[in-house]
């Protein structure tokens, strides 16, 4: 990039100088779905933005904190169908029931989370993971629920009221990046905020957080709603997308572990991480099943299975290659 | 009630191998699967009962576990927690997928087994109840297992050396303990343990890809209740595990059954995150 004109007032300057890769990655996911303009293809994008904005709810927990949560499907499942009851039992318009989907979901985690923030590591990991299969078992015999059949969300005219579309999916991949970006920017402001520098100082040492006066449980406590909101809100754009949910192939094991592998990927703790783990697993799994799996053969996951153990030679995740003195050298060549 | 000496051989497994190396091996289930698989098709195709079998399969396995240990294992123990802890689960996930690749999801089953469907009538209190053998016969065995496994670790030379390797790994080594080869046998034993439950599953139970799924669930259940790296806390556990599934079954709901066991889970883990036979953290 050349100099810029003299001329230019110096206040946008610096927002383009600090933002621009932000700017730049944004515009190219606006243009993405006509460069590639198939509907399987727009389908792998809205799982990838999906990914990746689940990715950074659970970095809020999971990476900035340092708390392993694998029990996050469980409150994807949680908005799904908060969202999608509210509407068929009250007529409540999905875009409230996203947000009732979100604070129950807080609620909930509130109340069976708090009791294991005492727990540490591996501990913590295998108790949210019970937890969340408890709720999966829980709606799966919940007749009121609908119990293992689901809920078919019935077929409205599309309108971003109505929170449906039919005859294309960009909608829904416009509406999945603009929550990404809102989440980006979120993450961006807790990462320089106080807020920030406590989940951090708990992740490094929950004893020293807690000598140097951090409310440790507070703290665990409020990353843990932040990131099981957004993970609710998720779970209602997904119910929308989907138009049919059940506690079997919303709440599977699986899903918690992919929510939680795609920021490790990446790199967990840090902005970008869920951003550079979401694309690779998700078209990997996306394609793979496309053209491999045929009847469940399970490709997919073997890959995924392989990326996971393949995180333990790169532990700090593909993220630590941009952060090299190496990479910083290039770039600053590139820039000139 | 039965069921619980089989989770219990499995917990011994995996509480071995944490209590050893402090590794959560998550892959453990699926271990028990390829065990399952092992002597499904040593019975299908070349024709030999599961008790038979067991000689091939359990040696097998002990063997797939020291290349396992030997590639991959020896990294996780150097990698951080949550990197460890994923790539444990990682390698059951690729596992799994792989049995679904080669041998597709379809429940399978051994017939005309030795004990095949063989059932005794006791009568207890009057009733009439009947038991059938190769569940017996699982938990018998499992109950064994166990019992030579502890045999193993606290009466012979070998074993006192795994224990103190658990309890110091430095002091251990200082002593002269090859920790490494420790290491090895601790991941490998653990392997043959859960592999030895899985073929004595296969005399009655279905053998499909996600069958270790639930059973690594229970075996950390049980190996919680019981204490991390304690052998008895681990049959203990699994014998409990057993005894609230049936229960449970009973006085309730059966399909909630195994969400009453995650629920006495969480509810020990809170209270005592140690365990019964454990010791903090």
């Amino acid at each position: 990039m050349g100099r810029l004109k003299p001329l230019m007032v110096r206040q946008p300057r610096i927002f383009w100088r600090k933002n621009y890769i932000f700017i730049v990655a944004f515009a190219l996911l606006l243009a993405l779905p006509f460069i590639f303009t198939a509907r399987f293809q727009h389908h792998v994008m809205i799982k990838v933005l999906m990914f990746a904005f689940l990715g950074c709810a659970w970095n809020i927990i999971g990476g900035y904190t340092g708390q392993v949560a694998l029990g996050h499907a469980a409150f994807f499942g949680i908005g799904a169908y908060t969202s999608s009851l509210c509407y068929i039992w009250f007529g409540l318009n999905p875009w409230f029931g996203m947000l009732l989907g979100g604070v129950l979901a807080v609620a909930v985690s509130a109340g069976i989370n708090y009791p294991c923030f005492r727990l540490h590591g591996r501990y913590f990991a295998i108790a949210t993971l019970a937890l969340g299969m408890i709720i999966r078992l829980l709606f799966t015999n919940w007749r009121l629920v609908g119990g293992a059949l689901g809920v078919r969300l019935p077929l409205l005219p599309e309108s971003l009221w109505n929170f449906q579309f039919h005859t294309t999916k960009l909608p829904y991949y416009y509406i999945t990046l603009v929550f990404c970006a809102l989440i980006f920017a979120l993450l961006y402001k807790i990462e320089r905020s106080k807020l920030g520098f406590y989940l951090r100082a708990i992740k490094e040492s929950e004893e020293a957080a807690k000598s140097l006066g951090i409310d440790v449980a507070k703290y665990k406590l409020v990353a843990m709603s932040i990131s099981v909101f957004f993970t609710a809100m998720a779970g209602t754009i997904y119910a929308q997308y989907v138009l049919y949910i059940d506690p079997i192939s919303l709440m599977p094991l699986m899903t918690s572990i992919l929510i939680c592998v795609v920021p490790v990927v990446g790199g967990a703790g840090t902005l970008w991480g869920p951003a550079l783990g979401a694309p690779i697993l998700m078209v990997a799994i996306e394609y793979s099943r496309a053209w491999l799996g045929g009847g469940g053969r399970g490709v997919d996951y073997m890959i995924v299975g392989a990326i996971m153990v393949a995180i333990i030679f790169r532990p700090a995740g593909l993220i630590s290659f941009f952060q090299g003195p190496r990479f910083r050298q290039w770039w600053k060549r590139i820039r000139g | 009630m039965l069921w619980g000496a089989i989770y219990a051989l499995v917990a011994v497994g995996l509480s071995l191998i944490w209590g050893v190396m402090g590794v959560l091996n998550l892959a453990h289930g699926d271990f028990l699967m390829l065990g399952m698989f092992g002597a499904y098709w040593l019975a299908t195709l070349l024709g030999i009962d599961p008790l038979i079998g067991l000689l091939i399969v359990a040696p097998a396995m002990f063997l797939l576990a020291l290349g396992i240990h030997k590639s991959l294992i020896t990294r996780v123990i150097k990698a951080p927690r949550l990197t460890a802890l994923l790539a444990t689960f990682g390698l059951g996930i690729f596992l799994r997928n792989l049995a679904h690749f080669l041998w597709t999801a379809d429940y399978r089953l051994i017939g005309n087994t030795l004990v095949g469907d063989r059932v005794i009538t006791v009568s207890i209190l009057g009733g009439t109840n009947f038991i059938s053998v190769p569940k017996l016969l699982a938990a018998g065995g499992s109950l064994a297992t166990t019992a030579l496994l502890y045999w193993f670790i606290k009466h012979t030379k070998t074993g006192r050396a795994l224990q103190a390797t658990a309890m110091n790994r430095q002091a251990a080594a200082l002593m002269g303990i090859d920790t490494e080869r420790m290491y090895m046998l601790a991941y490998s034993l653990g392997i043959a343990c859960v592999s030895v439950a899985g073929v004595l599953l296969t005399n009655f139970f279905i053998i499909f890809p996600e069958v270790g799924v639930m059973f690594v669930l229970y075996a950390l259940v049980a190996v919680t209740i019981g204490g991390f790296g304690s052998i008895q806390g681990a049959l203990v556990g699994g014998l409990i595990i057993g005894l609230i599934e049936s229960i449970g079954g009973f006085v309730g709901i059966p399909a909630l059954k195994q969400a009453l066991v995650f629920a006495v889970f969480v509810i020990v883990v809170v209270l005592r995150p140690q365990g019964l036979f454990g010791w903090a953290d």
